[in-house]
């Protein structure tokens, strides 16, 4: 069974792999870019752990084939602070104790990232439906859900 | 004397039942060695498994534990972690 | 050890400061278990059985190993056989050849997805390809499922040689029940005779899955000089250490574990399942071992907690006095015993002070996963069946939940079922902050119902060790055993930082592997805050000691006369003489000529926890149509002693709580006719979502705890407790009907409504 060769970018840089051809792209970023910020909850595209943004949209990395990867552009949670300087989402997250295990983090950071590019004043209603594809067995939700409404505000210029 | 209480029913099988007894034990260490003569089988049962309440306080190691004898004495299961 | 401070006295505890490893796990950066990586790892996997029960005829894996690739296959055989010894471990009585048997089948596998064999390879695709290769002959047997059905005469027997104890005379025949235990005060017979009121039920509780996000994750090397070391996520290394050292029979100091961050726990972690394997893997293949758990892997062979059965029976007179509480508990262990059936039992009336009470509990095995705790282990089925018929009582009586509840509070002084007498606690300020917060007097609109319970859980104690070290520019290194699933990073560099006097920043929290700190039992049971922040607290105050010995020296003059205040030693009065403050940062810089380095670590085994009480408010609408409930608002109080960071004391709330209203509503493994879970994954095993809740206010009462130097008491466990019944009585408001059985998910509750429009229609 050969390797199929994938060029692809990541967090804005060009990046390129060798994957089989059934490997997600969830194990290719994990295991072959060393980008093990994107957790595996479940592989089966039912708890968003894996949430990466390709070409601007919310994808659960766990479904998608790495050799679906050529030629696109990949934000994963590492790629969503500018250097050493947070995100406001990220900073949020931190200020309002949106986590407590931190394992769903990254995906919800990811998701968040996804929804605020789309839809920066969302409502209660619509940050709970939009987040409903990330499991946090935690927090209850309550914390993420205002941390997302402060991120917004502050992304806004509130 | 202290008197001790055994809560529930976790050692009828050594006590046959009865369920409080006057020791002459001051600290759960010699306690132990009371109830393994008295009960055999009964000490190492309390040592393993059971917690000793002191006035309210649940001591679930605790060799030093004091029993007064004005105080109530009640051995209960240990308590686990969730 | 001393109450530090009254409230107004403090600077950091109380404040809501950024977490000390917020930022890596924000980033991505944080290691979780599946993380970890040792150079030159290879990958472990499991066979599991297909069968829910099933004589292991033969395993032949000479297939398997011939596939290029492979570099070790395990079974039973290649583990020692460990006999029959039990001992009570951190989280539970455990007994070590079923801990054995459960993380390996030998003989016979006991539930679906039991471990038979396993296979270490270079690649994943090789490891797979690897377990379609091994060969095992079962011989299957009948099986059963269902906890009343294991209990039947003539139920297929799991183990030959279980016989129940706490039955007189001895046994003679091996049962499916290992238990039988009964808690009575009073004279149940003559309290229901002095009752106006009774009500009885029974109902049911499904097996539910702590559902922590994270599956399972280790990396084990077994080195040829015979010194391990083992990455995992774990609630304990320490724990992790103590079963690998017993199931492979390695000295503890050839064991070395690291915690990786972990990605939730609920109890769930309090085992080894992997682990074990790895290492065993690892000896034979001359390799670190990889092993992660499939989510399927992890439904189907680690810990849910216990399905319940239990009848219940309440009397009071008229005028809301209950005169006696019966009930008979039915508690599923899994394929081994250990279901928690004493806590449940000890918990299920805790809350009320009552002269007569008989509890009266089984543990039953059958061919399910052996059970693991999970948050208040016990307490919540118990206390669904205790609230509910509470709850029925003052419907009854026609008297306002919350003051029955009052009048029958246990309060300092009260008599539990099992024997102890309540000290300092917190009920009555729980249900008098419930009572008066605007949520209960709302208005209700159509189909909805308001519905209230409460909840108790011991908290414990226990082994821990802390130690503070100052660095040479004064700032401060907080070590400790205790693996931080939610937070408690944050909640032991507060504690140093109050004790020292200096900003939180300065305070940087580590928790090392397991040769490098003291002994420290698995973070669970709503333990590390009191027990290891009694340790880290402790060390801090010896180092404040030191520094103001040091301070002396430096000023030449007697330790006594050195105070310690803001950070600084100053000089006790007027006679000490006139020198200018000595901020840590400048004592710890003269450290090498005052002593050497400043330091210290204490370890406890701490006692005496202070008990924790919760009571719910939940609003739900019911469709009647679709039998959908929906929580429409959702408030829990409880008495958290004092909060150290108040944001991740809310964050614990919040969570048990949307976990029990997952139980509540939603959550339960379903077995199909063989025996096999047919819903072994998230899309149909549903927990709660986002848009399934709405926000869940947490209210902090803090009746202090006088045994821990700040006020605490355990948080953690018992916001689980009072939701299934909070729920059940909210539906019972807006529909009329009782709820007997958990999950009330849609089909029942529509089930219900149709049936209560039938005549006399059956359960
Ligand atoms: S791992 Fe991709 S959705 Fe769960
Ligand atoms: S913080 Fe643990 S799963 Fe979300």
């Amino acid at each position: 069974m050969s390797k199929i060769h994938v060029t692809t970018t990541v967090n804005g840089e060009p990046a390129e792999f060798l994957c089989e051809p059934q490997e997600s792209l969830l194990d290719a970023l994990r295991n072959t870019l060393n980008l093990t910020g994107s957790k595996e909850g479940c592989g089966s595209g039912d708890c968003g752990a894996c949430s990466v943004i390709v070409d601007g949209r919310l994808v659960c990395s766990c479904l998608m084939l790495a050799a679906e990867a050529g030629g696109v552009s990949i934000t994963t949670i590492e790629g969503i602070a500018q250097g050493d300087k947070l995100h406001p989402i990220q900073q949020k997250y931190l200020e309002h104790a949106a986590l407590q295990c931190g394992f769903c983090t990254p995906g919800f950071i990811v998701a968040t990232k996804a929804l605020l590019d789309s839809n920066p004043n969302p409502t209660e209603t619509e940050i709970r439906y939009w987040l409903a594809g990330n499991l946090c067995r935690c927090t209850g939700y309550d914390k993420i859900v205002r941390a997302v409404q402060d991120a917004a505000s502050e992304m806004r210029g509130g | 004397m202290a008197k001790v209480v055994i809560s529930g029913s976790s050692c009828h099988e050594f006590t046959h039942g009865e369920t409080e007894f006057e020791v002459a034990a001051t600290t759960f260490r010699r306690l132990i060695p009371e109830l393994e003569a008295r009960f055999p089988g009964l000490g190492t049962h309390v040592e393993e498994y059971m917690a000793v309440a002191i006035d309210g306080v649940i001591f679930q190691d605790a060799y030093d534990a004091q029993l007064k004898p004005e105080s109530e004495i009640v051995l209960i299961p240990k308590i686990g972690a969730g | 050890m001393t109450f530090i401070g009254n409230k107004s006295d403090l600077r950091v505890v109380g404040t809501r400061p950024v977490r000390p490893d917020g930022v890596d796990k924000v980033t991505g950066r944080a290691v979780f278990g599946a993380d970890a990586i040792m150079s030159g790892q290879i990958t472990g996997k499991v066979l599991r059985s297909p069968h829910a029960h099933a004589r292991i005829v033969s395993i032949d894996a000479s297939k398997a190993l011939k596939l290029a690739g492979v570099k070790a296959v395990i079974t039973a055989a290649d583990l020692p056989n460990i006999a029959s010894e039990e001992a009570f471990v951190g989280e539970g009585p455990m007994n070590f050849r079923d801990l054995s048997l459960n993380c390996m089948a030998r003989g016979k596998a006991l539930y679906e997805g039991h471990a038979v064999a396993a296979v270490a390879a270079m690649t994943d695709a090789i490891a797979d390809a690897a377990l379609a290769l091994i060969d095992v002959k079962y011989e299957v047997l009948p099986h059963v499922i269902d906890v009343e059905e294991a209990m039947a005469p003539g139920a297929p027997i799991l183990h030959d040689d279980l016989f129940t104890a706490g039955e007189t005379p001895k046994p003679t025949k091996p049962s499916n029940v290992a238990k039988k235990v009964r808690f009575t005060i009073g004279d149940v017979e003559a309290g229901f005779k002095a009752a106006d009121v009774i009500i009885e039920r029974r109902y049911t509780t499904a097996p539910v899955h702590q559902a922590y996000i994270e599956p399972h994750a280790c990396v084990a090397a077994w080195a040829a000089d015979g010194q391990c070391t083992v990455i995992s996520s774990s609630q304990g290394h320490f724990m992790i250490r103590s079963y690998c050292a017993k199931l492979l029979g390695i000295e503890i100091s050839n064991i070395r574990v690291v915690p990786a961050e972990i990605g939730g726990g609920f109890g769930g972690k309090t085992l080894v399942y992997l682990e074990p394997l790895a290492l065993a893997l690892s000896k034979k293949a001359g390799r670190p071992v990889k092993m992660v758990m499939t989510r399927e892997d992890v439904f189907r062979a680690t810990g849910p907690t216990s399905g319940a059965a239990i009848e219940m029976k309440v009397g009071a007179t008229k005028d809301g006095k209950i005169t006696a509480a019966q009930a008979v508990m039915k508690y599923q262990a899994g394929a081994f015993p250990g279901s928690p059936i004493n806590p449940g039992l000890m918990c299920a009336f805790a809350m009320y002070d009552l002269a007569n009470v008989d509890v009266l509990g089984y543990d039953v095995v059958s061919n399910r996963p052996k059970v693991a705790a999970y948050r208040a282990p016990g307490a919540p089925m118990a206390s669904f069946a205790a609230e509910s018929t509470i709850d029925d009582l003052a419907l009854k009586l026609g008297m306002d939940p919350i003051e029955l509840r009052m009048k029958n509070a246990a309060k300092q002084g009260s008599k539990t079922a099992y024997g102890v007498t309540h000290g300092v606690i917190g009920y009555e300020e729980v249900l008098q902050a419930a009572k008066a917060h605007p949520h209960w007097s709302a208005p209700l609109g159509k189909n909805q119902g308001r519905g209230f319970a409460t909840g108790f859980w011991f908290n414990i104690g226990g082994e821990s060790t802390g130690a503070v070290f100052v660095n040479e520019d004064g700032t401060v290194n907080v070590v400790s055993g205790s693996p931080d699933i939610g937070g408690s990073r944050a909640s032991m560099v507060m504690m140093a930082a109050e004790v020292l006097g200096i900003d939180v920043e300065k305070c940087r929290a580590v928790i090392p592997d397991t040769s490098s700190v003291g002994f420290t039992n698995v973070t669970g049971g709503s333990r590390v805050t009191y027990a290891t922040g009694m340790a880290v607290t402790q060390a801090a105050q010896a180092v404040v000691e030191d520094l103001k010995k040091r301070a002396a020296m430096i000023w030449d003059i007697s330790p006594e006369a050195v105070e310690w205040k803001d950070g600084e030693a100053v000089p006790a009065g007027a006679n000490a003489g006139g020198f200018d403050p000595l901020p840590l940062a400048a004592i710890a810089m003269k450290s090498a000529k005052t002593g050497g380095p400043i330091g210290s670590e204490v370890s406890v085994n701490a006692q005496g926890a202070g008990p924790g009480f919760g009571a719910h408010i939940c609003d739900i609408e019911v469709d009647p149509e679709t039998g959908h409930a929906t929580i429409l608002r959702y408030t829990a109080v409880q008495d958290v002693g004092r909060a150290i960071h108040p944001g991740y004391v809310e964050g614990q709330i919040q969570g048990g709580a949307a976990q029990g209203i997952g139980w509540a509503l939603n959550e339960e493994y379903i077995y199909n006719k063989k025996g096999l879970m047919d819903n072994a994954g998230f899309l149909d095993y549903r927990i709660p979502v986002a848009s399934d809740l709405p926000m869940i206010e947490a209210v902090m009462v803090e009746v202090p705890n006088t045994r821990h130097p700040f006020g605490v008491r355990g948080v953690g466990e018992v916001p689980i407790v009072p939701p299934m019944a909070a729920v059940g009585n909210a539906i019972r408001g807006a529909i009329g009907i009782r709820m007997e059985h958990l999950p009330m998910s849609p089909p029942r509750i529509r089930a219900a409504i149709d049936g209560a429009k039938m005549p006399k229609a059956a359960e």
